[in-house]
């Protein structure tokens, strides 16, 4: 073995290839996948990068990391820029990252679809997982950047359709720890007390302006995938451009292609509802008023067929007439043949006169008041039957006719009635009078055996003896004839047999 | 949503109009103004759907009127508990 070879200590010749690397490559761009991505608590990150026959050990200081396009994450395709270099300590050599971008679009439209796939897969973007919007949201929130237009769109466009309360939550919505802020922003939005203050919204929109898919890239993110699914309160998400698809979009209750569309997907025109509420109202008042008017003309028609209330007792007081009169007549009948009995009475009988003038008087004063209750019963009636016409015309009801016919027969059938029973009343008196009378005839009298004395040819009636004494001749009148007497004075005795015998012949 | 009510009987039933939405209202008065239009009521049940329907509008007109926009950021306070400041919006 040659023994020229210079001899380096393990640490000289460590050290020499640690030069020797680092200044034969420098700095480098490396392209390869990420695997076995460890993040340590000091912030660093290591990991390999790979293809398919090498490995090349890879350090990204924490320091190195400000706001990084993506989170590296195995699989993905990067490009990494930095410096090589060796490790002495571990015979290693290993590439010190500057830069970490996603190896083109494809590599990350890779991740993206394939993390899509595993996500859909567990149910997060199905569609009976949607849930409807309400309808007039009292709060909503918005999660995005509190500076630049995406918020002055949102807060405009609500303004002019709906004024309402909007809770804010600014965030980063791009670059390192914008996932997080946003995550967390609708974890918090979702864990509001619903009637507190701050209140938890009733809608929740987050959104971001348009930019590249590296910008847009926090929407993509699991973690922000994941708290919208969990999140209680529907979700709205506006994100870039209607052609730019992120994972919230996917998986948010409705996607709005802008952030003003957002907004209009969120509340709707105030002046349009109240314009169909008026309309409504309208329609409602319009309604009921032909309900009413319809109901009126037929209560009117109804009441055109009715006949008119005059009408209706017409028929009712033309028989109440009839029985005033009738029944005025029959008394008057009555009354006069008792009259006439009475006066035939009366001839053959002159002292019951008085008793039967009297009695003629009461007949005619009942007469009377039988003829006023007779009237007032027919204007009674007429007013009864006016009252009732008056009830049957304002009340119209074709059912009550019958009913009220019926009750104006029976007033009138009652009156005629009672005014046939006063008739009889006052006939079965007559008659009792009348036989009275008869039975104080003087030719009734003169049959029990009693005469009458008159003055000679048949003169003035003689009912005292001192009357008598003033006559010498006398006509005795009995039953059956005249017999014509003539006066004797007699003695004492004899006079007062005589005297006894005009006694009993008085 | 349950079919809105309509009789006079049954109006002790129905759902006390002050906790309804604008959108549960608006829609029992639509409900009360197709009945009305389809004349299916009888004269006083029309009225009874009436006096609803104009206390239903009542309740809505009153929520149109409560329109007025509010933004509050959102922030956490010492305690970490969120809290409400003003925002102007970016003009």
């Amino acid at each position: 073995m040659p023994t020229n070879l210079p001899e380096y200590t393990v640490s000289e010749l460590s050290f020499a290839l640690k030069r020797t690397v680092e200044s034969a490559y420098g700095l480098v761009r490396v392209r390869g996948e990420i695997s076995g991505f460890k993040r340590a608590a000091s912030g660093h990150g290591y990991f390999s990068l790979k293809d398919d026959r090498a490995v090349l050990d890879a350090v990204w200081w924490k320091g190195s990391q400000r706001r990084p396009a993506i989170q590296p994450e195995d699989g993905l395709e990067v490009v990494c820029t930095g410096m090589l270099t060796t490790y002495p300590g571990r015979s290693k050599y290993q590439l010190v990252v500057e830069q970490l971008e996603p190896a083109g679009v494809g590599a990350l439209m890779a991740l993206l679809e394939e993390r899509k796939q595993r996500l859909a897969a567990e149910g997060l973007f199905a569609a009976e997982r949607k849930r409807p919007l309400p309808f007039l949201p009292e709060v909503i929130g918005v999660v995005t950047s509190p500076t630049g237009a995406v918020i002055r769109d949102i807060l405009h466009r609500i303004a002019d359709r709906f004024p309402r309360r909007v809770l804010l939550w600014p965030v980063l919505v791009q670059g390192d720890g914008a996932a997080e802020q946003i995550a967390a922003a609708i974890a918090q939005a979702g864990r509001l007390p619903e009637r507190g203050e701050p209140p938890r919204p009733d809608l929740l929109i987050v959104a971001r302006g348009g930019g590249s898919i590296e910008d847009l890239w926090a929407f993509n993110e699991e973690s922000v995938v994941r708290a919208v699914a969990a999140c209680p309160i529907p979700v709205i998400s506006a994100v870039g451009h209607e052609t730019d698809t992120t994972l919230i979009d996917l998986v948010a209750d409705r996607r709005a292609p802008t952030p003003t569309a957002a907004a209009e997907m969120a509340v709707p025109v105030r002046r349009e509802l109240a314009q169909q509420l008026d309309a409504l109202a309208e329609r409602a008042a319009a309604m009921l008023g032909q309900r009413l008017a319809g109901l009126r003309h037929r209560v009117d028609g109804l009441a055109r067929g009715l006949p008119e209330p005059v009408l209706l007792v017409a028929g009712a007081t033309q028989r109440l007439d009839d029985m005033g009169e009738r029944l005025t007549r029959a008394a008057h009948l009555q009354l006069e043949r008792r009259l006439a009995a009475l006066g035939r009475a009366g001839a053959a009988l002159r002292s019951p006169g008085q008793r039967l003038d009297e009695a003629a008087r009461h007949l005619a004063l009942a007469e009377q008041r039988l003829a006023l209750r007779v009237t007032q019963g027919l204007v009674a009636a007429g007013r009864e039957g006016e009252r009732l016409g008056a009830r049957l015309a304002a009340i119209a009801w074709e059912a009550r006719l019958g009913a009220a016919w019926e009750r104006v027969g029976e007033v009138a059938q009652r009156l005629a009635d009672a005014a046939r029973r006063v008739v009889e009343a006052r006939r079965q008196r007559l008659e009792a009078l009348a036989q009275l009378a008869d039975s104080l005839a003087p030719a009734r009298v003169l049959e029990r055996g009693y005469a009458i004395v008159r003055a000679a040819g048949m003169g003035q009636i003689l009912p005292r003896r001192a009357a008598a004494l003033a006559h010498h001749e006398l006509d005795l009148q009995f039953a059956d004839g005249t017999l014509a007497v003539r006066r004797e004075e007699r003695r004492p005795r004899g006079r007062s047999v005589g005297q006894a015998a005009q006694e009993r012949l008085l | 949503m349950a079919e809105p009510f309509i009789g006079a009987a049954d109006a002790q039933e129905l759902p006390p109009i002050e906790a309804m939405s604008f959108e549960q209202a608006l829609a029992e008065l639509e409900a009360i103004v197709q009945r009305l239009e389809r004349g299916q009521l009888d004269l006083e049940a029309s009225i009874a759907a009436y006096e609803r329907g104009t206390a239903l509008r009542r309740h809505c007109a009153e929520k149109l009127r409560e329109a007025q926009l509010r933004v509050d950021k959102l922030t956490l306070d010492a305690a970490g508990k969120p809290t409400t400041t003003p925002f102007d919006t970016p003009q």
